[in-house]
């Protein structure tokens, strides 16, 4: 049974008016995500409402970077690759810059890392590529046996050297050979199959709200003009062609919301 | 051991679009009625709020809304040559959960069928000869059902979501600025079309340059604030661009909760039990009658509910699938062609082309799920197929969705996917360029069908769901053909260059494509080669109704949301004009 | 259900009650004394018993809503009409005494929290009505928690005191001078409304401020408006019809009925016809203007600055550029008298803590705002205050972050509270 869940005291379940019950009394409610997620309730005579209640977004606290998933060994893989997946210059950030690793250790801490919304039980197969993932690995469980995979396999071709130890043009081969496939690693670790996800996540951690560790001072959307979590452009439908001026903003807000 | 419950007039499987719309209609003809929900409830101030709903990582990424494939998922494999194995995450469709389900995170695209879709046999047949539609190994059917007599259904969605269009032919007459080729209209759409942005508004340009016939697509964003025939009101989109895949933070997208339930909810004899998963459907012993459904809930208690009715409104997958598990109709065997449950299973061909501007900018954040401007020009029957070696069609949708970058960051042909040209290419191309969509219809094989899988379970230790699906021949030719006339209008718009992304190779469950799966339970005029009749009543069971687009029996060039409404406003109307009075087959085999 | 010849008709009509259907249910013509229960059901409506008598997720009228007061919490009774829990056992005499002097059926005193002193104002006809529509509504047993009152408070006794300082009004005399449709306003307003009971400021024993009715009070952390003729702070700018609309569909061209009032309008304005609801606002627009207090100063430029950045990012999906609003929809902010309130509780709830509106048959969407607990900090709710107080038209006193951080512990809101849905945290 995949994901641990959260515990919520029951009191925050109750919807306010006569309208719903919680059935099965329970001290406490564990959810996930998703069917079967939360107590049953019932629901009759009006749309209920909480004030307060909001299924707000699970971000991380940004204050305390120290890395809680990868051991320092990996830490360095994921540095430097993903410093190779989107680099530094002055065009924009690298994801290193960007706080990528950062992100990839919260989210592979958390429910996304322990394979939420990935169905992991067997029997396993390889499948074809159609079949798209069919690992019994975790998000969490794949990128350590990858990454040990990916430096056993360096260290037995270069003497002892990491991924994190190779010139930046190795890098770049090696990683090639993973996009590809061409690259056999063993221990159930399918190279391509690692490589799609690390650079989908680095994207993810590239891109998304600052609130989830990464696209730090939300550098990226500034690097491609992406105005971000903004809701409203009405004003801004008819003005065909015109250069969109304001500077983007995250569901936290932007400096402009905190400056004296 | 199931507790039993006070019976129902009726239990409703699953609560999305189909459930609120027949709980509607039930609850005002007097009905009791129960529905049950595996999901959550949802509703938008307090799950999908305008401080949090743009959130691209958790609700595209994360799944945050949909069905979390931990719990149930299906086993998918491209031919009866292969073992299926799980879907293990969500990919090619992100199926819904919870209260609203789809309906809350679809994109409002509202499409009728043309009235030639539903003869797809005899009318292709007709104009093409008989190989045309038995070919490729095609098991096309008519439906059994006419647009005409759907006509009054669609408006009835139309006004329930306040759809924003202009229609091409209405009460007979041809309308200038919309669709010529649709169906005949018997009112104007509610509400006006929204206003477009500059991308769709190059593209409608460039098709009438080369003599297409662009229209805005109908939306269920709204231009304005709508108050439908409920009372529900919507208030007028803002094109902030976080459409498909997530909730609507300031109603102005149709779905249940903006459209349905604030009347729905307040009726004294409806209730919503949620986080309860159906079972199976429970029948008398013969088989002829369903009693009404087992279900368990959350805290693990199982439950009976007898009921007078049951509709199943699960989506199709797990309608076919109920289907299967409680025994109902007879299941269907690719390999002798008998059987109907579970045949006919389709999806939907899709492709695209990118346009890169240098001199424009074309702000694709200003964006909202059914904001296009398009061309019908190619769907369907509409053009003349001789020669061609395919039948049916799709729409072509200078299209505008959004620009939310981990999904919508488009590059030009031969751009690595990473490092520094990668990145390059992604800030020089990302404010000037946009996809155009070719959204194609799905003609039903011999070899696509449903059935449950031998090996994998859920955690009811029910049999998942097995999807055996590829497309065929008749697919690609259909896509390569109306994806090169795409490109043509894409070259039209004097952009700096063109990507064509075609549809090549087996159906893959990677990448996202669309949550359009349909058929396996599907209409007919004869028991002997469909699940249910045109009411979505079973030929089997008569007190058992499946409604969704498990009922189509191959999917034409349109998303199927406007369609799946119709049958179940057109199927409640048939309920309680004849069959509360008369409880039977509606239908005479 | 199940059991007639033709078993898939629908059954008889639901045996359901929800609040909603037990205020509108039609009464058969059929039953005895139909005249005066549909009377009685129209004036549990015009009194909004619901509001008060029932729990979260409790039977309407069965009571145990706690009513947090400046004293304490005091549970709301059961009125329904079971005999030993409820007021099943009673006689029409005993509930005129309740309503009138407020005494319970064992002599004791009732707390003002029962809005007795209003209540006083109703005829003893109407009354009686009340009662016995009261007594054929389902019975339902339920035993409300004991109040939460600190010593003395607890002693019932002590609202004897109260009474003989503060209990003034009478049943109620029609002033001759003025329309029937006044009086009627009067009535009404005064009587089973009850609307000065949150309305009009209290002093330090929760009696009304002399010489200062509807000028405003609060309750539970929100603010009952102004609803004299003050064109900033109260109902100066506002039309007959506004009001009755207001009352009728919790939403006008102005505002939405949120906070305290989403119950209001659901439970009774919503159920009352429209020549009472008229001659509510009539009585209402007669009030005399509450004096301005001369306005502070220009609020601080740097609070502007940033309030204005906030609300353009995060207020103007729904309230739109400028503030115009979609009205009857999401209300339009400028010369809002919701926001120039002398006290800003009700406006720093409403942000943190969002509200629905109420609802009625004719415009059933309960349109929600947003809690924006988890979005904005304390200063940026202060600071967005400000600037909407002071824009478009608005004037009133800027807001500290200290107010804020005060009231979000207050509403316990220093922690996300999740939904059904938030299953993907940790």
């Amino acid at each position: 049974m995949p994901t641990s869940k959260v515990t919520v005291d029951r009191r925050r379940f109750l919807i306010g008016g006569a309208v719903a019950s919680v059935v099965g009394a329970r001290a406490s409610a564990e959810l996930h995500d998703g069917e079967l997620g939360a107590p049953p309730a019932t629901y009759r005579g009006a749309v209920p409402w909480q004030e307060g209640a909001a299924d707000s977004p699970p971000g991380v606290d940004g204050a305390d970077r120290s890395l809680v998933f990868f051991t320092p060994l990996e830490a360095a893989f994921i540095n430097a690759a993903v410093a190779r997946l989107i680099p530094n210059d002055e065009v924009g950030p690298g994801a290193v810059e960007a706080g990528v690793p950062f992100f990839l250790d919260r989210q592979l801490a958390g429910p996304f890392g322990r394979g939420d919304h990935y169905f992991l039980g067997g029997p396993w197969a390889k499948g074809t590529p159609q079949q798209g993932y069919q690992s019994r690995f975790s998000p969490a469980q794949f990128y350590r046996a990858a990454i040990a995979a990916i430096d056993r396999h360096v260290g037995e071709q270069s003497a002892g050297a990491v991924f994190a130890a190779l010139g930046p043009d190795d890098q770049d081969k090696l990683l090639k050979r993973m996009e590809s496939g061409e690259l056999q690693l063993g221990d159930g670790v399918d190279s391509k199959s690692f490589f799609t996800m690390l650079l989908q996540n680095t994207k993810e951690g590239y891109f998304s709200d600052p609130i989830y560790g990464g696209n730090k001072d939300m550098g990226a959307w500034k690097m491609i003009g992406f105005p971000g979590a903004r809701y409203d452009y009405k004003e801004w439908v008819a003005r065909h062609g015109e250069a969109f001026p304001n500077p983007p903003v995250g569901l936290k807000g932007r400096p402009a919301w905190r400056q004296s | 051991m199931a507790s039993q419950l006070p019976p129902v007039d009726a239990v409703i499987v699953g609560f999305g679009w189909t459930g609120a719309i027949m709980a509607q209609q039930l609850c005002d003809a007097g009905l009791n009625v129960v529905a049950l929900e595996r999901g959550p409830w949802r509703d938008t101030a307090t799950d999908f709020a305008t401080g949090f709903a743009q959130d691209e990582l958790r609700y595209m990424w994360r799944h945050h809304l949909f069905q979390n494939v931990s719990y149930d998922t299906l086993t998918v494999r491209n031919n009866t040559s292969q073992d299926a194995l799980p879907m293990r995450h969500l990919g090619s469709f992100l199926l819904g959960t919870g209260v609203g389900s789809g309906g809350v995170h679809w994109n409002g695209q509202i499409w009728r069928f043309l009235p030639s879709d539903f003869n797809a046999r005899s009318h292709n047949a007709q104009r093409y000869g008989e190989d045309a539609v038995s070919g490729d190994d095609l098991t096309v059917q008519d439906w059994g059902v006419s647009y005409d007599e759907l006509e009054s259904s669609y408006d009835a969605f139309d006004k329930l979501c306040g759809t924003c269009g202009k229609a091409g032919k209405l009460n007979g007459k041809p309308q200038p600025g919309g669709n010529p080729f649709e169906g005949n209209r018997s009112s104007e759409y509610p509400n006006p079309p929204m206003a477009q942005t500059l991308a769709p508004t190059l593209f409608g340009e460039a098709a009438t340059r080369l003599g297409y016939h662009p229209f805005p697509h109908p939306t269920g964003n709204m231009s304005q604030p709508y108050t439908n025939p409920l009372g529900a009101q919507m208030g007028a989109c803002t094109y902030c661009g976080f459409c498909e895949k997530f909730g609507c933070g300031n109603y102005s997208k149709a779905s249940p909760q903006t459209t349905v339930l604030p009347y729905l909810m307040r009726k004294p004899n409806f209730v919503l039990k949620t986080e309860c998963e159906v079972l199976r459907v429970e029948l008398t012993p013969d088989r002829k009658r369903a009693t009404g459904i087992t279900y368990v809930n959350s805290a693990g208690e199982e439950f009976f509910q007898p009921a007078e009715m049951v509709v199943l409104s699960a989506y199709v997958l797990q309608n076919v699938r109920l289907l299967l598990l409680s025994g109902i109709g007879k299941p269907y065997d690719p390999k002798t062609g008998e059987g109907v449950v579970g045949k006919n299973y389709a999806y939907q061909t899709m492709s695209s082309v990118n346009a890169f501007f240098d001199d424009k900018i074309l702000n694709p954040f200003i964006g909202a799920g059914a904001l296009a401007t398009v061309i019908d020009d190619f769907n369907g029957d509409n053009f003349d197929h001789s020669g061609l070696g395919f039948i049916g069609g799709a729409y072509i949708a200078g299209m505008v969705t959004g620009g939310r970058p981990i999904e919508m960051i488009y590059t030009p042909q031969g751009t690595p996917d990473w490092g520094l040209q990668w990145k390059h290419a992604a800030a020089k191309n990302y404010l000037r360029s946009f996809a155009i969509s070719v959204h194609g219809s799905c003609m039903s094989h011999r070899g696509n069908y449903l059935d449950l899988d031998p090996t994998y379970r859920d955690i009811h230790g029910r049999p998942m769901l097995r999807m055996t699906f590829d497309f065929g021949a008749n697919e690609h030719r259909m896509s390569d053909y109306v994806t090169d006339r795409a490109a043509e209008v894409a070259r039209a718009m004097n952009p700096r260059e063109i990507k064509i992304n075609r549809r090549t190779g087996s159906w893959s469950v990677t990448p996202y494509q669309t949550t359009h799966n349909t058929g396996g339970a599907i209409m007919g005029e004869s028991p002997s080669n469909s699940v249910v009749n045109k009411y979505l009543q079973s030929w089997d069971v008569p007190n058992v109704f499946s409604l969704g687009a498990g009922a189509f029996p191959q999917n034409a060039g349109y998303n199927p949301t406007g369609t799946v409404a119709a049958l179940t406003y057109f199927s409640a109307r048939e309920i309680i004009a004849r069959y509360l009075k008369s409880p039977g087959p509606l239908v005479q085999a | 259900m199940g059991q007639t010849a033709n078993p898939a008709l629908p059954a008889h009509p639901s045996t359901a009650i929800t609040p909603t259907s037990l205020l509108s249910q039609p009464i058969p013509d059929a039953t005895p004394n139909a005249v005066q229960l549909r009377r009685g059901q129209y004036l549990a409506a015009v009194g909004d018993c619901v509001s008060c008598h029932m729990r979260p997720g409790g039977e309407p009228l069965a009571g145990g809503l706690g009513l947090k007061t400046p004293f304490g919490t005091i549970y709301s009774s059961n009125i329904s009409p079971d005999r030993d829990t409820g007021i099943g056992a009673w006689s029409s005499d005993q509930f005129y005494r309740a309503m009138h002097d407020g005494i319970g059926a064992h002599g004791e005193n009732l707390y003002p929290a029962f809005p007795y002193p209003w209540f006083r104002r109703v005829t003893r006809e109407d009354a009686d009505a009340l009662f016995a529509f009261l007594q054929s509504t389902p019975p339902v047993h339920y035993v409300a928690p004991a109040n939460e009152l600190p010593f003395p408070l607890g002693i019932r006794a002590v609202v004897k005191g109260w009474n003989l300082l503060f209990l003034k009004s009478d049943t109620y005399q029609p002033d001759t001078s003025k329309s029937a449709e006044w009086n009627r306003g009067a009535y009404l307003v005064q009587g089973l409304g009850h609307c000065a009971a949150c309305h009009t400021p209290k002093n330090m024993f929760g009696a009304d401020k002399s010489g200062q009715d509807f000028h405003g009070g609060q309750l539970d952390n929100w603010v009952a408006p102004d609803l004299t003729a003050n064109a900033r702070t109260g109902l100066g700018l506002w039309s007959v019809d506004d009001i009755a609309d207001y009352l009728r569909a919790g939403r006008n061209m102005h505002a939405a009925a949120g906070g305290s009032m989403a119950d209001v309008v659901s439970y009774s304005g919503s159920q009352m016809n429209d020549a009472d609801l008229h001659a509510i606002a009539t009585f209402l627009k007669s009030q005399p203007a509450r004096p301005d207090e001369a306005l502070a100063g220009p609020p601080d430029a740097g609070a502007m600055r940033r309030g204005a950045a906030i609300y353009s990012d995060a207020c103007a999906s729904c309230h739109l550029e400028n503030g115009v609003g979609q009205p009857r929809f999401f209300p339009p902010l400028g010369h809002d008298a919701m926001l120039q309130q002398d006290d800003p509780t009700g406006l720093l709830h409403l942000i943190l803590a969002g509200s629905h509106i109420g609802v009625s048959n004719a415009a059933p969407s309960p349109l929600a705002m947003p809690s924006f607990a988890w979005k904005l900090s304390d200063a940026e709710i202060a600071d967005v205050s400000t600037y909407i107080r002071n824009s478009w038209g608005n004037q009133a006193p800027g807001i500290d972050a200290s107010k804020v951080a005060e009231l979000r512990k207050k509403l316990d809101l220093t922690r996300p509270r999740l939904t059904v849905n938030s299953g993907d945290r940790k």
